[in-house]
């Protein structure tokens, strides 16, 4: 089924709250469905959905490892590798593990064969259920740089017997890029104002170079100013859903409850962004 | 000179709305780097002209020359970053640069390019210099983008006799994140009381902690959520964190934003005067 992209350039927006509120809505529709919070350096989706985590996986990035005994201290691996993780002495070889990318080059490339690789944990992937959704998150370990590996784990458990949502995290460097690539669909949320107006065109941007379509909802619709809507109509990006400012809606998500499961006018937005989501979607097939 | 960067773990906590505030609170004696590469906003309320204007060049992205190649499938095999189609083509989203394929291809057919990862800037505002930049779109390597603004950053605050340099740091807890609180001694965390909002709070100051970063809280809109406020203030207590000031929401941000400026510029009274007390009790950290 669909993989569905949640992204924003701009943090805070509500990505999450878009991707809990519309899980909740097709899982009363009947629908089948997975969410997986691939924004994990500040994963949040589970504090709304509060899933009961029943899998749990540790991820990492292969490193290498010198066997003293074999290396000639040649130099070669030092010279290969392009993120300066290695530094060969007269007799010993240093390894910058947080620089090292995992790309096997210099365990490839050793003449004496003196390098194996072993993985270096980054984080965790935790999966299990809530209801009828099917739910899964990664959450990298504070201190560590690099994200992809881990979001790549997360999108390792795309189903396809299911409408997959994907959360990802804001930006548009390669943490998003990592977590929207490859989807069918991609959702920008933003909201009415001149921060946000800016980094939806830096989405936008990034989701056209990654050849994927998409359409726009713009929360606390009534905020700020009219240049969001004036840019989706120059762009002809679809506006999906409109979410006004709602107090009560803030109140719950500040208590991590998800405003469709306590207000009917909520429900109602959900469902017609499902159906315009949809829609959009075949419009878009069609070009 | 004090190096103080402004971060929150989440996102759309109110970050750069503070930094422009600051700014203009700091009277002139402030450098400011904007350290959220990939989506920068602190420029749209500083009124900023631009002065100069750099190229970032980092990365290297792999060419493959298919005259020279001899469809062996050696790099498709090799490439951990699935970047080589199976007609040979890289794409240049997916290729980390790793020289993987260059240095193992049998037949040379290989090259490693060069790739433009990004523009950066230093421009003038009436706060005093602004060091901003812009990540290519889909672009890596913000980390090294955000270390060079904000040793450019420092540089200025040294050669213009600055008291203050101050960081506009990015969301989340990745590389750019650590760039952006690498050598400085203070860093303010920009809440907001929700669950997430203390979640990601708790995940930042591990990092901080991790790095010998001091930090202090402000908690934005506390008013929103009066109880989750009191959690993070408990918890700012047990953990010993200090209490930098807690801001309550005010439509008046979207409005000056608006404006195209800060705050404390837009609407005086209570609302400035709370953002004030943020800023003299990060002083006095």
């Amino acid at each position: 089924m669909l993989n569905l992209a949640i992204a924003s350039g701009k943090g805070g927006t509500g990505k999450t709250t878009i991707a809990v509120n519309l899980a909740l809505t097709l899982e009363k529709e009947n629908t089948p469905v997975q969410l997986l919070d691939c924004d994990v350096e500040e994963p949040n989706a589970h504090l709304f959905l509060k899933p009961e985590l029943t899998h749990k996986q540790s991820v990492g990035i292969p490193v290498p490892s010198i066997d003293l005994d074999k290396c000639s201290f040649c130099g070669r691996c030092a010279e290969v590798c392009a993120f300066n993780a290695l530094a060969v002495l007269k007799d010993n070889v240093m390894i910058l593990n947080e620089l090292c990318h995992g790309c096997g080059s210099c365990a490839y490339l050793c003449p004496e064969t003196a390098i194996t690789e072993n993985d270096r944990p980054i984080g965790i992937v935790e999966s299990g259920m809530v209801n009828n959704i099917s739910f899964a998150h990664g959450i990298l370990n504070p201190g560590e740089a690099m994200s992809p590996p881990l979001i790549n784990a997360v999108k390792n458990l795309i189903s396809s017997e299911a409408l997959t949502i994907i959360d990802a995290p804001p930006g548009t460097s390669c943490p998003v890029v990592a977590a929207v690539s490859d989807c069918d669909f991609c959702l920008l949320v933003t909201e009415p104002t001149p921060f946000g107006l800016n980094d939806l065109d830096l989405a936008y941007q990034m989701i056209t170079k990654l050849g994927i379509s998409a359409g726009v909802i713009i929360n606390r619709s009534d905020i700020g100013d009219g240049e969001v809507e004036a840019y989706c109509s120059k762009h002809k990006l679809p506006i999906l859903q409109k979410i006004p400012w709602n107090l009560e809606a803030a109140r719950y998500y500040a208590r991590g409850e998800p405003a469709v499961s306590h207000l009917p006018e909520w429900q109602v937005l959900f469902k017609e962004l499902y159906k315009n989501i949809l829609s959009a979607r075949e419009g878009a097939e069609a070009k | 000179m004090k190096k103080i960067t402004v971060i929150s773990g989440k996102g759309g906590t109110g970050k750069t709305s503070l930094v422009g505030c600051f700014a203009s609170l700091a009277s002139g004696k402030a450098v400011l780097v904007d350290g959220d590469v990939d989506a920068a906003n602190l420029s749209l309320i500083t009124k900023p002209v631009r002065l100069e204007e750099h190229e970032f060049w980092a990365s290297k992205v792999a060419d493959i020359n298919l005259e020279s190649c001899e469809d062996c499938g050696l790099c498709l095999e090799l490439c951990r970053f699935d970047a080589i189609s199976g007609g040979y083509i890289v794409n240049p989203v997916a290729c980390e640069g790793c020289g993987f394929c260059y240095y193992s291809c049998p037949y040379d057919a290989v090259r490693l390019n060069d790739k433009l990862s990004g523009n950066w800037f230093v421009s003038q505002t009436p706060y005093g210099s602004l060091v901003h930049a812009r990540l290519g779109i889909a672009e890596e390597n913000s980390g090294r983008l955000v270390t060079t603004i904000r040793n450019k950053g420092e540089e200025l605050a040294e050669s213009e006799k600055k008291d203050y340099l101050v960081i506009d740091g990015p969301p989340g807890i990745g590389c750019p994140v650590i760039a952006a609180l690498s050598g400085v001694e203070t860093a303010l965390i920009v809440t907001e009381p929700t669950v997430s909002g203390i979640h990601d709070l708790e995940r930042i100051l591990a990092v901080c902690r991790h790095f010998g970063v001091e930090a202090s809280v402000c908690i934005n809109r506390y008013d929103l959520g009066e109880e989750q406020s009191g959690i993070i203030e408990d918890y700012c207590l047990r953990e010993n964190v200090p209490l930098a000031g807690k801001i309550p929401f005010d439509r008046a941000f979207v409005r000056s934003m608006i404006q195209g400026v800060p705050v404390v510029e837009y609407k005086d009274g209570s609302l400035s005067e709370k953002i004030n007390a943020v800023w003299e009790s990060v002083n006095v950290l």
